[in-house]
């Protein structure tokens, strides 16, 4: 199974208002400095790009660090503009991506 | 262009701190001064929304806002987090604009103790906004805890 | 003779709960001891993290492996599995044993595929989370009589056993200090009823073997390995004890 994420916006939003992205990532956000049972370190292994395209354009960009939660969880804003998909996309420090998107019903 | 130069100097503060290797807070003018510039940002201007004390530094939840009218002309372009006594202190940037429509972004940041989490935005206009919010935390994250 | 006999006989024929252990009054389930944080992120469907794992389990559920799914035999889970979680551990007379939902889980797969999956593996524990959710909010009810009887007498007296460097029974925290403090946290009755549950010091979902093991760890005795008749006998007690409490699976603790 590709990366798993959750994405959801409101059922309906109103055209010019900011509308809540919620999105969720399921990734250990492994710091670097934790380690095994043989006392070897874990290595870093992180999400650190993250970005969400709505409307023919990029409307949030996310550059994250290991001192962001395991299973990183954003929300943040976007006007409503038209009616159509919403895609979150993210790469991990792998080269590993993840997308989902959602539908905006612009009222 | 000072994305990447914040992302540097965040490189280096760590590269510094993980020699050190520990848990101390750390002077995090250099990264402030990378995403400004070196120019000195207005105090205020921003609401952290942080518990007053995190049972568990693993997970805190954080909400930012800054308020704008989030117009072409006069808006938020970015959002920096900085953890002064984090291993990594540069936690994260998001990036925003006109579209966006507010200025409002929340996640859950890990804290190893406690310490102040200090927020810098960036606005149109080459302006910066700086704000700082105290929290307990009491049981630390980036520790070699057990994970059985 | 005949009187040790006779007594014998009056014993056996007392009922089930006349002489059964003391369980904690008043029940107070596993989220009344953690942060209002932790509650709050447990109760949002969106941000609480097993709902990544749940979402896992939905696929593997009609997933086709080896020609079959669970969804061929089961149908839909959300009717299927309708309170199924709230009734482990059980006896289960195809296995000849008390299982809890993760080994029923694994058998299945097993007859299915030809391999179980792996202890902690995001697949068990996303289908184990899956399937608990269909008894969120359902009372706890567990069968501890016939076959079962006799894993419920060895949970119950491995529950009141000290163990470890630190010379603790689960008695010692969970009955006689819950509410009290150590280190920085409330010590809980220690129901088993979140999980598979996203531990915040894991920083990842984990089964109630894993977080039995770590008790065990904690008073500094030998961990069971996983599977051992030990800790379903335990978790079969524990369900016991808890009995009458909701299920709140898929939960968050600290």
């Amino acid at each position: 199974m590709s990366m798993l994420g959750r994405l959801s916006v409101p059922p309906s939003v109103k055209r010019g208002e900011p509308f809540a992205v919620r999105v969720i990532v399921q990734h250990p956000m492994e710091t670097g400095f934790r380690r095994d049972y043989e006392g070897k370190v874990i290595p870093l292994h992180i999400v650190d790009r993250l970005v969400c395209r709505y409307g023919g354009r990029d409307v949030f960009r996310a550059t994250l660090g290991s001192g962001i939660a395991a299973n990183p969880y954003l929300v943040f804003y976007v006007v409503a503009t038209e009616s159509g998909p919403l895609e979150v996309e993210w790469e991990d420090d792998k080269g590993e991506v993840g997308k989902v998107s959602a539908d905006v019903n612009v009222g | 262009m000072r994305r990447r130069t914040f992302l540097a100097a965040a490189g280096a503060l760590a590269a510094a701190s993980f020699r050190a290797r520990a848990q101390v807070v750390q002077d995090i003018r250099p990264l402030v001064d990378a995403i400004t510039g070196g120019a000195t940002p207005d105090e205020g201007g921003i609401d952290i929304e942080l518990p007053q004390i995190a049972e568990n530094g693993h997970s805190v939840p954080l909400t930012v806002r800054v308020p704008s009218p989030m117009r072409e002309d006069d808006h938020v372009r970015a959002i920096h987090v900085i953890a002064e006594r984090n291993p990594r202190p540069a936690v994260a940037t998001f990036e925003l604009g006109p579209w966006s429509g507010r200025a409002e972004v929340a996640t859950r940041i890990r804290l190893a103790g406690t310490q102040k989490v200090t927020v810098v935005a960036a606005l149109s206009g080459n302006r910066f906004r700086i704000a700082r919010k105290d929290i307990l935390v009491a049981s630390a994250a980036c520790l070699d805890e057990g994970s059985l | 003779m005949l009187r040790a006999f006779l007594l014998l006989l009056l014993a056996a024929s007392l009922p089930a709960g006349a002489s059964d252990p003391p369980r904690p009054s008043p029940l107070r389930n596993g989220s009344e001891f953690q942060s209002g944080d932790v509650r709050s992120l447990q109760a949002d469907d969106f941000a609480n993290p097993m709902a990544l794992w749940v979402e896992r389990g939905r696929r593997l559920w009609s997933e086709v492996r080896n020609g079959r799914s669970c969804a061929a035999c089961h149908g839909d889970a959300v009717r299927a599995m309708k309170g199924v979680a709230a009734r482990y551990p059980r006896f289960d007379p195809s296995l000849g044993r008390v299982v809890d939902l993760d080994q029923r889980i694994d058998a299945c797969e097993q007859a299915m595929t030809g391999t179980a999956f792996a202890s902690e593996s995001d697949d068990l524990l996303g289908l184990s989370a899956y399937i608990a959710l269909q008894s969120r909010g359902m009372p706890l009810k567990v069968s501890i009589d016939g076959p079962a009887r006799k894993t419920w007498e060895a949970g119950r007296d491995l529950y009141y056993t000290r163990i470890g460097q630190l010379n603790l029974a689960c008695t010692s925290c969970h009955d006689a200090s819950w509410g009290k403090t150590l280190l920085a946290e409330t010590i809980s009755q220690g129901h088993p009823t979140g999980w598979p549950a996203y531990r915040l010091e894991w920083q990842r979902p984990g089964s109630l073997e894993r977080r039995l093991r770590a008790c065990f760890n904690g008073v500094r005795a030998e961990m069971p390995a996983y599977g051992s008749p030990d800790l379903v006998a335990l978790e079969l007690y524990l369900a016991w004890r808890a009995q009458g409490l909701p299920m709140e699976s898929p939960a968050v603790r600290r």
